[in-house]
């Protein structure tokens, strides 16, 4: 499974989220790759991933995709995280 | 790799900020004062919220001001500024900001591993608090772990 997770300039916000959303993911016991994308790259990124995780600010930005976009408000909750990916993954 | 040496002089306290422009250049001013950055990549930090909203603000009272890597990045730099009025940026969970933390990285690949050190800083939910109720930057410094001793 591919997530990715996208911020406005692909670092910095978008690593933090890559950083705690494979902590979620561990917790959860799910193998997944996470990519960090910018807007300009979301689009080829997100082609083949299943999940888009990103700021409430920045959904607009994503426009059409088949991933499920995931607005996460607090990005060093990994809680949050897990609850939001748990929901999604239907597990 | 650790977190980028916090000195003393890359700690602002208790700033006054009339909106989130003045707020974003305190933190900018910190990074060219250590010596991370010149004020030209303040402005592109500020460019960077102009452009996609105020996205930066990924917890409850803190924005991480950042902007690409680039000839105005020194070194790889991390700054803290608190303000002594919460500032509004406008995010819709978010707000209002109380703590700033600036990161000016020379190059986009080699800092993940100081992010996630970052992370492991913010992970703690009273961290936030704590830095915004600082009264002095050696506190900061602490919460950060890192102290005179190191530089």
């Amino acid at each position: 499974m591919k997530i990715v997770v996208m911020c406005g300039i692909g670092l910095g916000t978008s690593a933090i989220l890559k950083v705690n959303a494979e902590r979620a993911l561990d917790r959860l016991d799910i193998e997944a790759s996470v990519q960090a994308t910018d807007v300009a790259g979301v689009r080829a990124a997100a082609a083949d991933a299943q999940i888009i995780l990103t700021s409430s600010e920045l959904v607009e930005a994503i426009g059409q995709t088949n991933a499920d976009v995931i607005v996460i408000n607090n990005y060093f909750d990994v809680d949050e995280l897990v609850a939001k990916l748990e929901i999604a993954l239907g597990s | 790799m650790p977190l980028p040496h916090l000195p003393l002089d890359a700690i602002t306290i208790g700033a006054h900020a009339a909106d989130w422009p003045a707020a974003i250049t305190a933190a900018g001013d910190a990074l060219v004062r250590s010596g991370a950055a010149t004020s030209a990549y303040t402005d592109r930090m500020i460019e960077v919220i102009r452009e996609f909203g105020a996205y930066i603000v990924i917890a409850p009272g803190l924005a991480l001001a950042h902007a690409r890597p680039g000839a105005d990045v020194l070194t790889d730099g991390l700054c803290v500024v608190t303000l002594a009025e919460p500032v509004v940026f406008g995010h819709p969970h978010n707000d209002p900001v109380s703590v700033i933390v600036g990161l000016a990285v020379s190059g986009a690949d080699d800092h993940l591993q100081f992010v996630a050190e970052l992370a492991n800083v913010f992970n703690d939910p009273t961290v936030i608090p704590a830095l915004a109720g600082a009264s002095t930057a050696e506190f900061v410094q602490r919460v950060f772990g890192q102290t005179e001793e190191l530089s």
